[in-house]
């Protein structure tokens, strides 16, 4: 079970209507548990890359396959949760309902939802506003709701979408913190996407260095530094290294991250 | 951004009697410069001789103390006061407005949903819903009305498809907007779940739609009791508000402050349903603020 790759990549492109390619030749297995992230500037096609993991649109070649199976199949059966960068909730449902949203679909008995529900607000330190409205929450706490539902029905992948990207400085540092809590108690493999390298570093395990124009993967960083990660892992050396690293990855692609994005 | 944005929209609205006093106040100003506007102007129309865009004297704006002591006298020597027959008039055709009302509501969504879900019958049949609002309800009201007479239906039905006439457009094209409404995102997040398109529908589209469907609503409020005003002429239906004014559009240079008095009745009518709505719309929208009309 745990030697099948949680994502398995092979050979896929995506060409777009407008004659745009957007990925070309993508190989990528990610392990159970593991935390990956695609890194790379704007129009890399990162996030067309996670929205076709997800099976939220087709390659135009080759294939995925998550947890052995194809992406379509697992979609189905719901082996994934997915977390973009806006929260997305629904501003009708509470806090605990929209948790509860994908369980509804599911079909799970209320009680059976409710008790969930309290476990995963619980998981995302959101006690006591369970029966607030989104726009009563900040970015931060939406974020957190959004990623309470991607986990309610305990799915084995968890696909984010810069989930922290609109977020200021302080709250995204704290979320990386929490987002790490949360995939040690939760148990899932991460499949992140970011622009954000400092961001990247801090939370993986590996981090997929991406190129554009045609979107390809430019280099594999293993990140070394120890688990558990706290605040300190910022400060060590390793972690500079590993970000210095990248970066220059991410330069031998033939790209520079734009300096707003670098700084973000 | 603070924790705690903003009050939940059901707490400023239930505020309690200050602000349901302050409410009142507003209205019974407005209703009393209303009064005094079109008092004044009779008053300096009359000396001044005002004669654009209309002449200025007691048959064409009688007093407004006038139309309302009128509904407290009989119409003939020992018969019941106005007020008593517009009382069931005003049932009448409330009636009708409210079966028109719910029949337009109901077929107006649901050709919404069915448009929703295809692009190809939106581009076909929009054109023909748009067409259908833009013949004259005084032609298609006779053809309603007789069509139906000789299927054996009661006139006063006849009338209410005539209303649910008027009705179904709003809610067909604002419902529509709505359940469109839900951006790419939402739609993303339902296909990651695999929800199918009725899941779709009560999870999303709905819930999003109802704003756009009680702005509509309080649209057809309205309109569903003019349709029944209009729809009584051809149908020669005596018993409501749309009879008594044909009736007493005739005889408006003896007793112009009769069919005054009716208008205004009706309009408390149509005041009556929007408030209906309006009041729903707040019981069931719990929204951020800007959201809540």
């Amino acid at each position: 079970m745990n030697d099948r790759p949680a994502v398995h990549i092979k050979g896929v492109s995506k060409q777009f209507k407008a004659g745009v390619t957007a990925l070309s030749g993508i190989d990528l297995e990610v392990r159970p548990r593991e935390f990956v992230s695609l890194i790379g500037p704007s129009g890399c096609g990162k996030s067309t890359l996670l929205r076709i993991i997800g099976d939220l649109i087709e390659p135009s070649a080759g294939a995925v396959e998550v947890n052995g199976k194809p992406a379509h199949r697992a979609r189905l059966d719901h082996d994934y949760g997915i977390v973009f960068q806006e929260a997305v909730l629904y501003d009708w449902r509470t806090v605990a309902k929209n948790i509860a949203l994908p369980l509804e679909l599911l079909r799970w008995g209320r009680e059976k939802r409710a008790r969930r529900v309290e476990e995963l607000v619980e998981l995302v330190e959101l006690q006591g506003f369970e029966d607030h409205h989104p726009w009563q929450l900040s970015g931060g706490m939406q974020q957190r709701v959004s990623i309470a539902r991607a986990l309610s029905f305990d799915p084995a992948l968890l696909l984010m979408d810069e989930p922290f990207g609109a977020l200021d400085e302080m709250t995204r540092e704290r979320m990386n913190l929490e987002l790490l809590r949360i995939w040690d108690a939760s148990g899932s493999t991460i499949v992140f996407v970011t622009h954000s390298i400092p961001e990247a570093v801090f939370l993986s395990s590996r981090v997929a260095v991406m190129s554009r124009r045609p979107g390809r993967i430019a280099g594999i960083v293993e990140v070394d530094l120890p688990q558990p990660r706290s605040a300190r892992t910022r400060e060590e050396p390793r972690f500079f290294e590993l970000v210095t690293e990248v970066r220059e990855r991410l330069a031998a692609g033939g790209l520079e991250l734009e300096p707003a994005e670098e700084a973000s | 951004m603070a924790t705690i944005a903003v009050e939940r929209p059901s707490q400023t609205w239930r505020g309690g009697a200050a602000y349901g006093a302050k409410r009142s106040a507003l209205v019974a100003a407005g209703l009393a410069a209303f009064w005094g506007i079109w008092e004044a102007y009779r008053f300096v129309g009359e000396r001044a001789g005002i004669t654009w865009p209309f002449t200025v004297d007691a048959t064409n704006m009688p007093h407004i103390h006038d139309m309302l002591s009128a509904l407290t006298k009989p119409l003939q020597p020992g018969g019941p006061r106005l007020i008593q027959l517009e009382w069931h008039w005003a049932l009448f055709t409330g009636k009708e407005a409210l079966l028109g009302f719910a029949l337009g509501g109901a077929i107006g969504f649901a050709i919404a949903v069915v448009l929703a879900h295809s692009g190809i019958l939106r581009r076909g049949l929009l054109p023909y819903i748009v067409v259908s609002q833009t013949v004259p309800i005084l032609a298609v009201a006779p053809m309603v009305v007789v069509g139906l007479g000789t299927k054996g239906v009661k006139p006063w039905i006849a009338v209410s498809v005539i209303a649910a006439y008027l009705t179904f457009f709003p809610v067909a094209m604002n419902a529509l907007r709505g359940l469109l409404s839900p951006d790419p995102r939402s739609m993303e997040l339902m296909r990651s779940y695999a929800a199918d398109r009725t899941a779709v529908l009560w999870k999303l589209r709905l819930p999003a739609s109802l704003p756009f469907l009680f702005s509509a609503l309080k649209i057809s409020a309205t309109a569903s009791v003019i349709g029944a005003i209009i729809g009584e002429a051809p149908a020669s239906i005596q018993d409501g508000l749309g009879g008594a004014i044909v009736n007493f559009n005739q005889y408006y240079s003896t007793g112009p402050e009769r069919l005054w008095a009716t208008n205004i009745v009706c309009a408390a009518l149509g005041l009556f349903f929007f408030l209906v709505v309006l009041i729903a719309e707040r019981l069931v929208l719990r929204r951020a603020p800007e959201h809540v009309a």
